[in-house]
């Protein structure tokens, strides 16, 4: 049980009860679409870019709790960031998640979304941590494809 | 001999074990049902003493095999009541059974302009290969409703039937909602406009007694691992006349009678369907799984799933926010459900940690999700062996996902 505690811990819970950033932009530079077959999450990802820096994040859509939390925090924490910082930021934080969980998790320089080095118990929902992440990329890539976590 | 779950339960050592330190509450039979020890048994006998390839081995261990393979084939004739053993084909699950029907019987049928009618709850395995036969040939799928419960609209289904309609595909039990389909009545329909039926009873086996001879259906599609046998072999059940008419789906051997360059004469049924070395252990253990379910009896079946699903509902309703998908009336023993506040996958994964396994997703059937409006659901299907402490598991293990997730 203490394994689901990590997994589901306070931080996470007040995200999916109250995600940050749960909006339509009234303009955007880039977004991209994600969607996950094996639970039918959907997400929407909007990013404005001026300058290389990411001025505004936000997002829609339907899933479980780890990636609604994870798309909310995600938001919170690319806002401001240059371009290459957020794309280093998600490097990051798929390491975090999908390394041994028998290690010491990494989390310098994640601040906050060491929160989700929980999800390493459970490899099934990597998938839910990551889709607002691998949306956000294609949306700053601007290659128009839906993530895909299939 | 009255019927004794606890008795049952012994004959399936997966289920003696703690999943997370709790006893295991396995409630995911609709996807794949567990093995009793005689067909674990059956399986290991065949490869200690009795195998090799089957048919036309003049030798020994060969004729052993091809016996045991066989024999499976009667039983399973007698299992669904079908003539001759002949309208039996082995396949490797009902997926592959729909494909060959579709694939062969479909597109000899099937033309430009034409029909094929299903309904709004088919399993993927039954849209699918129908919408790939419709785009090869120009043919048109059309998809009778269900009500706000899952109950088959009737009325639309009838009024669907055209004079272009080839073939109907209907699932006798659908997988998402436990809806019993009344099949008798689609084949009546269906018949009287001369329309060949299809049945895709992977979900009705486990549950009931299917009479093919008695539905009249033209094809019947099951699986074996959803009746307590192996994964990898299906039947498909066709009227003789029908599978005699139907071209070859796969070339290779065992369904040739000749070959040269020039030509080639195609074996009799059901081995013209049957091309290639099939999962010979697999058939033998399936046929001991017939034999179990034969020895336990589907009156008792039914009787302790239904009086299950019964317990196994109230029990759900009495859990703040619980949602049933799925209402109709007879329905078999499935319990799709959506709780308030708490996705499906984070249910699913708080479940597990209390020793319940449930499928939590759209149930290879996101026509039946979007229908009702829900993203995935959480389902608990039920088999025989299922007692009254999985569903007490399933619901302190609701009460967890309200504390963990509140």
């Amino acid at each position: 049980m203490s394994e689901l505690r990590e997994l589901y811990q306070t931080t996470i819970l007040d995200h999916n009860k109250r995600p940050r950033n749960f909006r339509v932009p009234e303009a955007c530079t880039h977004d991209a679409d994600g969607f996950n077959p094996l639970c039918g999450d959907q997400i929407k990802v909007y990013a404005q870019v001026e300058d290389d820096v990411v001025t505004d994040v936000a997002f829609q859509g339907s899933g479980c709790a780890i990636s609604t939390a994870s798309a909310s925090m995600m938001t919170d924490l690319v806002k401001g960031k240059s371009l290459a910082d957020a794309k280093d930021l998600f490097e990051r934080f798929h390491e975090l998640v999908t390394s041994d969980p028998a290690s010491e998790p990494d989390v310098d320089e994640l601040g906050k979304l060491a929160v989700f080095a929980g999800v390493r118990e459970f490899p099934m929902r990597v998938k839910c941590a990551t889709l607002a992440w691998h949306t956000l990329r294609n949306a700053l890539d601007g290659t128009g494809e839906v993530a895909r976590t299939e | 001999m009255s019927f004794d779950v606890e008795r049952i339960r012994k004959e399936f050592p997966v289920l003696d074990q703690e999943i997370h330190g709790k006893p295991l509450a396995f409630l995911d039979s609709a996807a794949s049902s567990q093995k009793p020890r005689a067909v674990i048994d059956a399986i290991s006998a065949l490869y200690s003493r009795d195998y090799a390839n089957i048919h036309r081995g003049v030798y020994e261990l060969s004729q052993r095999a091809t016996r045991a393979f066989e024999a499976s084939r009667e039983k399973t004739r007698r299992f669904i009541g079908a003539a001759e053993a002949k309208e039996i084909v082995f396949v490797r699950g009902t997926t592959e059974a729909i494909n060959l029907v579709a694939q062969s019987f479909g597109r000899e049928n099937v033309g430009e302009g034409d029909e094929i009618l299903i309904t709004h709850m088919e399993h993927h395995s039954n849209i699918v290969p129908w919408q790939m036969l419709c785009r090869e040939k120009g043919a048109v799928l059309r998809v009778a409703p269900i009500d706000d419960r899952g109950a088959l609209d009737m009325e639309a289904f009838a009024s669907l039937l055209s004079d272009r309609t080839r073939i109907v595909a209907v699932s006798h039990v659908s997988n998402a909602l436990g809806t019993v389909n009344p099949v008798e009545e689609i084949v009546r329909l269906s018949h009287e406009r001369g329309v060949p039926v299809l049945l895709d009873g992977a979900q009705a086996v486990p549950h009931q007694r299917v009479d093919v001879a008695a539905l009249d259906c033209d094809f019947y599609a099951f699986s074996s691992h959803k009746l307590f046998g192996p994964s990898g072999i299906g039947v498909l059940y066709g009227k003789k006349e029908l599978l005699e008419a139907m071209p070859p789906w796969q070339g290779g051997g065992e369904m040739i009678l000749s070959v040269t360059f020039e030509d080639t004469v195609y074996n009799e049924i059901p081995h013209k369907f049957e091309a290639g070395t099939p999962d010979i252990g697999g058939v033998v253990g399936f046929g001991a799984a017939l034999d179990w379910v034969e020895e336990v009896g589907y009156d008792a079946i039914h009787a302790h799933e239904q009086e299950l699903l019964e317990y196994g509902t109230e029990a759900l309703l009495s859990v703040p926010g619980v949602r049933i998908i799925g209402t109709a009336p007879g329905k078999a023993a499935v319990l799709s459900f959506v709780m308030d506040d708490a996705h499906p996958h984070d249910i699913g994964t708080i479940l597990d940690g209390e020793g319940v396994a449930v499928r939590t997703g759209h149930h290879c059937a996101q026509p039946v999700m979007a229908r009702f409006g829900v993203p995935a659901t959480a389902r608990a299907s039920l088999a025989v062996y299922n007692n009254q402490r999985d569903l007490d598991a399933l619901v302190r293990g609701l009460h967890k996902v309200r504390e963990v997730l509140t």
